[in-house]
């Protein structure tokens, strides 16, 4: 992953040199892929004050469902033919996996934890993304796996700057589950009890909301955006790793920290303002240090305001 | 009073890990009954309505509910049952509007314009409410809070009602109206109400009967009228 | 029996149910566009069969039946703890001591390693005990600080041929003002951004050793770091000092185990010292303790100060006995090792994080075998671990909870 990773940057690198405007689309490209991540951490802080390290590798997961099924449905030939539908079902099943195998983590490693000290159920969170990483490499093997290449090759020019129509889709695609997240969070009933459970769960179980149906939700919608932004990466930089999860994962929960972690419009900003640092800080500062710029700004954030952006104090909301 | 009680806790022990908060309480509720349980603070109040409600496990003993045992159901499977609680605190969601904390109170239920209408009944019985739809529980003052917990638990639509010190932290005049709409609520809709309360002189004048708590088990049993003209709680919860 | 534990075996048939899920969409769907199910349904047998035993034992265990061996051992382990009490401590602990004197010489080359590994890493479970178990303070860029030290020693004696006795306080020094770094913006925050800043600490300290190439040569790491030095009078042509350089294992042994037993007295003084308690006091309740006259913000750059300067003790031996030194030693996941060692052990408590570091030093050693699912075992075994002794394997007895944290 830090290779290809790498490896695109120096193409960037070359073709760009400094189209700010170019570094502009890729910053909103990758934050938005960011934003995606942080949004299962923060939601799952929220309902459970746990920071959930297997987030990472529920990414991870998504990523390599997503090459399955398109290589799947290549191999059947369906991908000439009903491109639009194979795109669909992979990010609906990678999405579906996703929710499926955070559910299960939930139920088995962290709800029988709940009473516990907070560190006992962490703990049992780096178990499971040690255990889900290593559980990828045994099945998918230790080297990338190389998403099918001939997908949204090109993009429109406008002088010196490309928009590729893969940052289209993802950046259109980003968009849509953020705003069908926020109706669902801000205009539902279930979204209502999603934050009512975060705030307070022993008065939601007096008005009849049931916080383990909830907690199971939110880990599913958390997992599945994750899902959805792993088949983007894997789809933008060509190929998945078993060991994907680990960097966009904790750069991701940087996004939710920094934008005020429980704080779901929060997380957006994050995303997007730690996908720009690090372009912008690859682009102009130094390729090499472009990790050490996200965490600057995160700490330097935090140290003007502990909260984040847009947090509550979170002392306030154990009530 | 007819003769089967609506909410019976039968010789129910109860506690927090090692603490024994609760020691052989056995109470009964009628239908259409206002009854205050009164008692010191940390005497259990508070533990007797979670521990009906299902947060604090009981030990020994069991709860009846309409003669059905409520031991071993979860918490929020209550409310629909028509068993709701307004907990010590008022415990709003701070960050939530006044109408979704409403709505939230309609969680369990489906008729869209039936709460509706509720919530333009709660509206009505606590004007103050409707004024200011969209603000945040978390800013409301105290009193406004209290009649937040009180619409959500109608919401519910509850046959037994369970109130946790509704007066705490509040201006005589606010607690006055709070406890006319206590009275209008058991009245007009018929809900059996549960009342505790440290203010034992309020709570006695609201309700039919009473229950004396001290130290986790229950000392005295009587009309409201009689315990208000016993000398002796006269003397430990009425200041005299 | 069956009956009994109809629920167990329930949850265990919805779980592996759930994992036949989880498996055949990564094992059953090919590129080629065909579908398949032996590979699954043999993988996952195997992990069915596996874990069915598992069970089994523990039901039997738990309902009673293995009495006839359990009673025994138990038996005897009691008796021997009945003895063990009726000593002085100071017996068992010398009789460990010698045990851990004589160990190198009647093991081989490759358990002297590990055991040094052990050593080491008991040094650096000590410090992070300080941060976190007894001021409360969740640090997950603690390996950072190991790293610094490592690397002043390393700098310092490939650079400028300085000697290791010269250089560890250097290497302590550094590691502390690292710490002190760290600390300053970091206190005010409270639990979980303390822990995520750390992290990013972590992670800026190795992205710096991994890229400033003309102080830390980058990835390929320094090489050729002399290790420890000491004079020795030899009586050859009268009286002079000869410079021995430590270079065998066995010898080098010594000087970890002399380090851990530092590490090990140090942290138990602190522990029972005024310092200490005002650590326990801001961990049980910060406000409180403010509130009490303890000056928080003093104490908690102090936990992190002291566990930095033992991680860079630790570190500067690391790099002697290494001989090299690189960025890959520093990563996220050893800070996750240590932080598992203090917690699988039993935060707050020395012998527990003792026996956390040898259970994960040395049982990933006895698993060599399985090699690739050697990870795989060990995460799964954290979860384990934490769903049964939630409070680690030998839980510190003065240890509360967060006031936060009881709900």
């Amino acid at each position: 992953m830090d290779r290809t990773l790498r490896l695109t940057y120096k193409k960037c690198e070359k073709i760009y040199m400094d189209s700010f405007i170019q570094q502009l689309i890729n910053g909103i490209t990758l934050g938005g892929i960011y934003a995606l991540i942080a949004l299962g951490y923060t939601m799952v802080y929220g309902v459970i004050q746990l920071i959930n390290f297997a987030h990472g590798e529920f990414f991870a997961a998504g990523g390599y469902v997503g090459v399955i099924c398109l290589s799947f449905f290549t191999g059947l030939g369906y991908m000439e033919t009903h491109p639009v539908f194979c795109l669909t079902a992979s990010f609906i099943l990678a999405m579906g996996y996703c929710a499926y195998l955070a559910v299960g983590v939930e139920k088995i490693a962290y709800k029988p934890l709940r009473k516990e000290a907070r560190l006992a159920v962490l703990l049992s969170a780096l178990g499971v993304s040690i255990f889900l990483s290593n559980g990828l490499m045994l099945t998918q093997g230790v080297y990338d796996k190389a998403y099918p290449s001939e997908l949204f090759q090109g993009g429109f020019h406008f002088g010196n700057v490309t928009i590729g129509y893969l940052q289209i889709l993802i950046v259109s695609l980003t968009a849509i589950l953020l705003v069908a997240l926020n109706l669902l969070v801000f205009k539902t009933k279930i979204g209502m009890a999603m934050r009512a459970t975060a705030q307070d769960k022993t008065m939601s179980a007096l008005v009849a909301i049931g916080s383990n149906r909830i907690i199971s939700l939110t880990f599913a919608i958390g997992a599945g955006l994750a899902a959805a932004a792993g088949i983007m990466v894997g789809l933008y930089y060509g190929s998945v790793r078993y060991d994907m999860g680990f960097v966009p994962g904790i750069k991701a929960f940087s996004a939710a920290v920094l934008g005020g972690i429980g704080n779901i419009t929060g997380a957006m900003l994050g995303g997007l303002i730690i996908g720009m640092v690090e372009i912008f800080g690859a682009g102009y500062i130094s390729g090499e240090y472009k990790d050490v710029f996200a965490f600057i700004i995160l700490i330097a954030v935090l140290y003007f305001k502990p909260t984040g952006i847009m947090g509550e104090n979170i002392d306030d909301t154990r009530v | 009073m007819s003769a089967e009680p609506i909410l019976e806790l039968k010789n129910v022990h109860s506690g927090y890990g090692s603490i024994k908060a609760l020691k052989n309480v056995s109470l009964k509720i009628y239908p259409g009954e206002v009854v205050a349980i009164i008692g010191a603070n940390g005497a259990g109040k508070s533990t007797t309505l979670m521990t009906i409600c299902g947060i604090v496990p009981i030990e020994k003993g069991d709860v009846l509910y309409n003669g059905m045992s409520v031991k071993n159901i979860a918490p929020e499977k209550l409310p629909p049952l028509g068993l709701c609680q307004v907990p010590e605190g008022r415990r709003i969601f701070p960050r939530l509007t006044i109408e979704e904390n409403l709505i939230l109170g309609a969680f369990y239920r489906n008729d869209k314009a039936e709460i509706q209408r509720d919530i333009e009944h709660v509206y009505s019985l606590f004007p103050v409410l409707g004024e200011r739809v969209r603000q945040q529980g978390g800013t409301l003052s105290g009193g406004e809070q209290q009649m937040l917990a009180i619409g959500r638990a109608l919401m519910t639509k509850p046959k037994v009602l369970l109130l946790d010190e509704p007066s705490l932290g509040l201006a005589p005049i606010i607690i006055r109206q709070i406890f006319d709409i206590i009275a209008d609520i058991n009245k007009n809709q018929g809900t059996t109400i549960l009342l505790v309360e440290q203010n034992a002189n309020l709570a006695l004048q609201a309700a039919t009967r009473g229950y004396v708590l001290e130290t986790g088990e229950i000392t005295l049993e009587d009309k409201a009228d009689s315990l208000l003209h016993n000398p002796e709680i006269r003397k430990a919860y009425l200041g005299e | 029996m069956i009956q009994e534990f109809r629920k167990v075996w329930k949850q265990y048939a919805i779980t592996m149910l759930w994992l036949l899920g989880l498996l055949w969409p990564l094992l059953g769907i090919h590129p080629d566009g065909t579908l398949s199910f032996e590979k699954t349904v043999t993988v996952w047998s195997y992990i069915l069969a596996g874990t069915f035993v598992c069970l089994v034992i523990y039901i039997i265990n738990s309902s009673g039946h293995l009495k006839i061996f359990t009673d025994p051992v138990v038996g005897t382990t009691r008796k021997f703890s009945g003895i063990a009490q009726a000593m002085p401590s100071w017996i068992w602990l010398s009789v460990l001591f010698v045990c851990a004197v004589v160990y190198p010489l009647l093991t081989g080359r490759y358990a002297t390693d590990v055991a040094i590994n052990v050593l080491l890493y008991i040094c650096l479970g000590l410090g992070l005990n300080v941060v976190v178990g007894l001021a409360g303070m969740l640090d997950l860029g603690y390996i950072a600080f190991y790293g610094v030290g490592a690397y002043t020693y390393a700098i310092l004696n490939v650079n400028y041929g300085l000697a290791f006795w010269f250089c560890l306080p250097f290497s302590a020094f550094f590691a502390c003002i690292a710490g002190c770094i760290v600390g300053y913006p970091t206190l005010r925050m409270r639990g979980d951004y303390l822990a995520i800043v750390t992290l990013g600490f972590g992670e800026i300290v190795r992205i710096i050793l991994n890229n400033w190439m003309t102080l830390t040569n980058g990835p390929n790491g320094i090489l050729g770091v002399k290790p420890i030095g000491i004079l020795i009078p030899v009586m050859e042509n009268g009286f002079t000092f000869e410079i021995f350089w430590v270079k065998k294992l066995e010898f080098f042994y010594y000087f970890a185990l002399a380090l851990a037993i530092v590490a090990i007295i140090a942290v138990k003084r602190l522990n029972f010292s005024r310092i200490g308690r005002a650590w326990e006091s801001i961990r049980e309740d910060e406000t409180a303790a403010e509130l009490m006259g303890v000056n928080t913000f003093n104490y908690k750059l102090l936990a992190y100060a002291m566990g930095a300067i033992f991680a860079g003790l630790a570190g500067a031996l690391f790099a002697a006995r290494m001989r090299f030194v690189s960025p890959e030693s520093f990563t996220f996941l050893e800070s996750v090792m240590v932080l598992c060692m203090v917690v699988l052990g039993g935060m707050g408590s020395i012998p527990g994080i003792i026996l956390g570091v040898i259970a994960l030093i040395a049982l990933p050693e006895v698993f060599r075998e399985l090699e690739s699912y050697r990870m795989l075992v060990f995460g799964s075994t954290m979860v384990i671990m934490m769903l049964f002794r939630p409070a680690g394997l030998i839980p510190a007895k003065r240890v509360g909870m967060r006031s936060e944290e009881r709900e």
